[in-house]
């Protein structure tokens, strides 16, 4: 589905539900995948689709740290801290994966395809260590690895090749 | 001899459909209690059933539901927990690729028994591949009848909902669940009694999704037999155990409840990694305490652990080696709660952090032997934090006080890390 369809279903959906503010995450997703963060302007635009000040989004907004509230890179790289991760050398795979891209956690490269953020246990302790990127999960990670999959999302066939593990 | 129930469905390559789900059975105790059972009835089974939440927590399951006063306001809302961001926890990943009808059916069978009419599965956002899942798979439930205004011409009328988070470690808890569900910040809150005013101010239950997916099996088949699968006196029914870190087949394995420690390890997991050797565990993810070698053949139930004063948690082993550093995994482990703690209570928010800096001056050489009886002072102070978070977040602290204060001794007075373990330093 398309972000501005995405948008506008959810659009459609606000008058009929009975509490509009449960969407408060879905409509902040989907402002952030139209405009690649939360604008200011998209906060503003999302409060007032749910009847809530600008203020009460904000409060819901800097909570998730799936919401980015300041501009990330096209990718943004969700590279997990969990201890399992940790014990299978997260912190210098972060660490490799900052030094190639040139930015600190957080920050968005030059060329503004990826930012790096280390990221809540993600629940793939069984491939140790993993990422995620856009909904796709990659491990166990190792430099080359990291190298391949940088280099495929920057060649476009982003998405392709890797395969989820649904059926684990 | 051991049976299957969560995992009796797997397939290799894809979840299980509806199709064949129903051809194992699936929606059949569902059809059974609509028809021959009241919903006091289908509480009675899972209360005489022993079930206990397989969220963490270890609460009866039906007790919560017993919560649900009768004459209790409507709608009520089932939340089906599917928030598992407890490191080293995976197990409601894998069931809801493997079986996501059989948590479905238990969803609709908790509603019945609460008298609900709303199911809500709170699923984290990087399980979207999950979220989809669901959505296709509740659809396919509403065209054959197991949702809806009338289901199976019962008179019963259920729906259920995909609710996708924003992440955070803390909307796991059930009271910050309910706010984050109604556009709130998510924070726990002890004040509310989820059975009478939960969700919206209404009567709400939530359970974690393996709880769940046991209902059916148990209305199918009994209280008694389910009571029967575990493998302890007081134990009942079966368990996801996680296994991840230094052993050779990482993975999610259902067994009975009370599986020994050590034959999950070996005859599960493969095992230890060639050239590691067992050194501690995590028995139920991040906030459990390290449970050192002498631990190796404890049952892993919820009373047994408790009994030794350790907690069963989510089931998830996490496995550490000779050669990893506990200082080290402490210290990683408290930067990740400090990170999610919600912020609201002064003993989770200063604490978590103080004792983050103590650990990072430790593993980097930068220790004092004064810096013990800070660790300890700390650790305790956490039993004044408002909600479990903290009480968790600092069980690892409290293992490797109680089993390893030799290694934390080791580092302060060589001035480095024996393990060479090298922290990233991070700001706040």
């Amino acid at each position: 589905m398309g972000t501005q369809d995405r948008l506008k279903e959810l659009q459609e959906r606000i008058p009929q539900v009975e509490h509009p503010r449960e969407m408060a995450v879905d409509v902040m997703y989907a402002l952030q995948t139209r405009d690649g963060y939360l604008t200011d302007e998209g906060l503003v635009e999302g409060a007032e689709l749910l009847g809530m000040t600008p203020l009460e989004m904000e409060e819901l907004a800097t909570f998730y740290d799936f919401i980015y509230r300041r501009p990330v890179g096209k990718f943004v790289i969700h590279a997990c801290d969990g201890v399992v991760c940790w014990m299978f050398g997260e912190e210098s795979l972060v660490a490799y994966l900052c030094r190639k891209l040139g930015v600190e956690a957080g920050e968005r490269s030059r060329d503004g395809l990826f930012t790096v953020l280390p990221s809540a246990c993600i629940g793939q302790c069984d491939r140790a260590p993993v990422m995620l990127i856009r909904d796709v999960t990659y491990g166990p990670l190792t430099p080359e690895r990291v190298d391949e999959i940088l280099d495929d999302l920057k060649k476009g066939h982003s998405l392709g090749p890797v395969k989820d593990d649904r059926d684990v | 001899m051991f049976e299957p129930v969560l995992f009796k469905n797997r397939r290799s390559e894809r979840p299980t459909t509806l199709d064949e789900y129903r051809g194992g059975g699936g929606y059949d105790a569902l059809a059974h209690a609509l028809r021959n059972l009241a919903p006091k009835d289908v509480r009675r089974l899972v209360g005489d059933s022993g079930l206990r939440g397989r969220g963490g927590a270890g609460f009866p399951a039906a007790r919560k539901w017993e919560g649900v006063p009768d004459d209790g306001p409507f709608p009520r809302y089932i939340v089906a927990n599917s928030d598992e961001m407890e490191p080293g926890t995976f197990k409601d990943r894998v069931l809801l690729n493997r079986d996501p009808h059989m948590i479905l059916e238990g969803v609709i069978l908790a509603g019945y028994a609460v008298s609900a009419q709303k199911g809500v599965f709170f699923i984290r956002r990087s399980y979207e591949k999950e979220a989809e899942l669901l959505e296709m798979e509740v659809a396919a439930a509403r065209e054959a009848g197991y949702l809806g205004e009338d289901i199976l011409g019962s008179g019963f009328a259920f729906e259920v909902e995909v609710h996708r988070s924003g992440g955070r470690y803390i909307c796991g808890e059930a009271s910050a669940q309910v706010s984050a569900l109604q556009g709130e910040r998510p924070r726990p809150d002890r004040t509310a009694h989820m059975a009478q005013q939960g969700l919206w101010q209404r009567p709400t239950v939530v359970n974690n999704v393996e709880t769940l997916a046991y209902v059916p099996h148990i209305v199918g088949k009994g209280a008694e037999w389910f009571r029967r699968l575990a493998r302890t006196e007081g134990g009942a029914g079966n368990k996801l155990y996680c296994v991840s870190g230094k052993v050779r087949n990482p993975g999610c394995f259902e067994l009975p409840l009370g599986t020994r420690l050590g034959e999950i390890i070996e005859k599960s997991a493969g095992g230890m990694l060639p050239g590691s050797a067992f050194k501690a565990c995590l028995p139920g993810g991040a906030s459990t305490a390290f449970l050192p070698a002498e631990f190796y053949d404890i049952e892993m139930d919820f009373d047994v652990m408790k009994k030794a004063g350790q907690r069963l948690g989510t089931g998830a082993i996490i496995v550490f080696d000779q050669g990893t550093c506990l200082v080290g995994a402490t210290l990683n482990m408290m930067t990740y709660f400090a990170r999610e703690s919600c912020g609201f209570c002064t003993p989770c928010r200063e604490g978590l952090p103080f004792v983050r800096e103590l650990l990072y001056r430790i593993e980097t050489g930068q220790g004092e032997p004064s810096f013990i009886p800070m660790l300890k002072e700390m650790a305790a102070a956490m039993s004044h934090a408002y909600c479990a978070f903290a009480p968790g977040a600092i069980a690892p602290l409290n293992g490797l006080l109680a089993h390893f204060e030799d290694e934390i001794r080791e580092h302060i007075s060589h001035h480095k890390c024996p393990y060479g373990t090298t922290p990233r330093h991070r700001e706040d």
